[in-house]
């Protein structure tokens, strides 16, 4: 019998402790696919941030180094310039890269430091129990925005993808869905061209991936892929926003 | 050996890459510029990396990644620079990396002003960030010793896989003195098995500070402590000056410690009694070198340019029947002490 679906080399064989609905597991797929098709998984180091995906290290089967909270860009230059043959990712939510770690996203992306920067974009903050994030949608309530979140105290979501590609470090600049089959293949491809750059050493990718957050948006996962789709997809638009070398 | 006429900081830089480091990462401030001056030169003809990056907080995580793959590297600033270092020096203190973080103080508290300034000993030797670490700190107070324990402080970290720090002042910074460029010492450095690499077909490594596990953090913190306990059995230094006679024993690190000795040479002159007892470790502390210098002499002057911090780790390491007195100046334009200043403080405590 043919074989047609495995467990991608780069990932161990554990239970995640994600959440019923969450697409973290998802998206840890697609990197470890990528990882795969490009056989780097033995000179790849990852860059942990702080959030839900801290524990990256538990289920990917790669050398990787905890960075402080929105920091990891910052630590991946350090790693990449030290080992510039290495193959250097960092995964990081919204929290972790569009508020606390907004000066070392750009600022890597502007030197076109040669990493792969994996955004999760959940609209809210997971681990800490759901408080309002830079990406929170307006009128979206949270533990910290009860009242839906204001645009005219709280600001507007920030969207990183966008931001980033008006940088002329970034080489590669998409955002991509995993809520529903059709979107998981699409955001493979785009996973497989960011990973592309880094391993041709053509400079800064980035990668933005909606996910959803069932546990702290309160619904269950059907509603919560439903409002991936809708609702997100809306104001954060899917799609290739620079794509320098037309992999 | 030749010898050279050169600043403090450019000697700090010159010892780094004598010591290997190919790797700074930095930010500007006032007055240890010329450490980044002189490396954003020197590092691209030795196939180095100088980054100058957006902000202190990120040249710390950047030394931090670098650490992680096994390389020596560096950064510097002065405090409120290092204020912004203390949370990644905390990760790397709980992750035992091992890098080197040059702190050319001035004075504070918040912007304070660019003048000398010894009012950091607190935050670099009581664990400056969260969570009760320690990292190596080291007093250099002249140019050769701002050369020769910035190589040192590459050897310290690597043997105990930890971050250490030169902590010195724009005196020290600043001040141009004849310097014999040592060559890097032969040290019994442990192999880094521990380094990200990129497995390959080995095992994963990880370098990380979150321990969730049951025990684990405790563990982990309990291995932290044994390492410094281990420090400050093997690692203390010092400089005796005049004290084996000494009817009074005359306290301070770096700065303050050179006018201290030219006040106890005029103090000799006179006919007094007065050594100097100059920690050059300030973590580890010193502990045994007072307690055994205080057997002895039974009175202490501690001279510090803040408004006393060593001075409590002086107290808590002399002979309990030892007496310890301070002088001090807060940090400012001025504040530097005259050695006749320090003259009459010292004739007024033998005197008591």
């Amino acid at each position: 019998m043919q074989q047609v679906f495995k467990r991608p080399i780069s990932l161990k064989d554990v239970q995640t402790h994600f959440c019923p609905g969450c697409h973290h597991g998802t998206i840890h797929r697609l990197v470890a696919e990528a990882m795969d098709e490009f056989g780097v998984q033995g000179r790849t180091i990852g860059v942990a941030s702080v959030g839900c995906s801290v524990f990256l290290y538990g289920y990917f089967d790669i050398d990787v180094v905890e960075a402080p909270h929105g920091r990891a860009a910052a630590v991946a230059t350090g790693v990449k310039r030290a080992r510039p043959d290495s193959f250097v990712f960092t995964y990081q939510g919204d929290g972790d890269l569009a508020a606390i770690g907004t000066a070392e996203i750009i600022h890597a992306a502007n030197r076109g430091e040669d990493i792969t920067v994996v955004f999760v974009n959940n609209t809210t903050y997971g681990m800490t129990g759901g408080q309002m994030a830079p990406t929170t949608l307006v009128g979206q309530k949270t533990s910290t925005s009860p009242y839906g979140r204001n645009q005219h105290k709280d600001g507007a979501p920030i969207r990183m993808a966008e931001l980033l590609a008006q940088l002329e470090g970034v080489a590669f600049s998409a955002r991509v869905a995993v809520n529903s089959p059709r979107n998981i293949i699409d955001a493979k491809r785009q996973f497989k061209k960011a990973f592309r750059y880094q391993v041709e050493g053509k400079g800064f990718s980035f990668i933005e991936a909606l996910s959803a957050c069932p546990t702290n948006w309160g619904m269950n996962a059907l509603a919560a892929n439903e409002r991936v789709g809708t609702e997100m997809a809306d104001y954060f638009r899917l799609g290739v926003f620079k794509n320098t070398d037309n992999l | 050996m030749k010898r050279l006429f050169v600043k403090g900081n450019e000697a700090v830089a010159m010892a780094a890459i004598e010591a290997g480091c190919r790797y700074y990462f930095g930010y500007p401030i006032t007055p240890q510029s010329d450490i980044p001056e002189y490396l954003s030169r020197e590092l691209p003809h030795l196939n180095g990396e100088f980054i100058q990056a957006e902000s202190e907080i990120a040249s710390i995580n950047m030394l931090l990644g670098a650490s992680a793959t096994g390389v020596r590297a560096m950064t510097s600033s002065s405090s409120p620079g290092i204020s912004l270092k203390q949370e990644g020096i905390s990760y790397m203190a709980g992750s035992e990396l091992p890098g080197v973080i040059v702190n050319i103080s001035r004075s504070g508290p918040g912007l304070g002003g660019i003048d000398a300034s010894q009012s950091d000993y607190f935050q670099a030797v009581k664990g400056g960030g969260h969570g009760g670490y320690h990292i190596v700190v080291l007093a250099p107070s002249s140019v050769q010793e701002m050369y020769d324990l910035t190589m040192l402080a590459f050897d310290l970290a690597d043997i105990y896989r930890m971050p250490a720090m030169v902590l010195a002042d724009s005196v020290v910074g600043q001040m141009k003195e004849p310097l014999v460029p040592n060559k890097r010492p032969v040290a019994d450095l442990p192999a880094k098995n521990w380094v990200v690499r990129g497995k390959g077909d080995g095992e994963q490594r990880v370098v990380k500070s979150l321990f969730l596990g049951d025990g684990e953090l405790e563990a982990h913190n309990w291995k932290l402590h044994r390492k410094y306990q281990e420090l400050k059995a093997r690692e203390c230094r010092w400089e005796a000056f005049q004290v084996d006679d000494a009817d009074l024993l005359v306290a301070a690190f770096g700065s303050t410690a050179r006018i201290a000795k030219t006040a106890i040479t005029m103090a000799r002159e006179e006919g007094l009694k007065v050594g100097l007892l100059r920690p050059i470790t300030l973590f580890p502390f010193p502990e045994k070198a007072f307690l055994d210098a205080t057997a002895r002499t039974k009175k202490v002057l501690v001279i510090e340019l803040n408004t006393g911090q060593m001075v409590e780790d002086v107290r808590l390491s002399v002979a309990r029947d030892a007496e310890v007195g301070f002088y001090g100046r807060p940090p400012g334009a001025g504040s530097l002490p005259t050695p006749e200043e320090l003259l009459e403080q010292i004739k007024r405590t033998i005197e008591v």
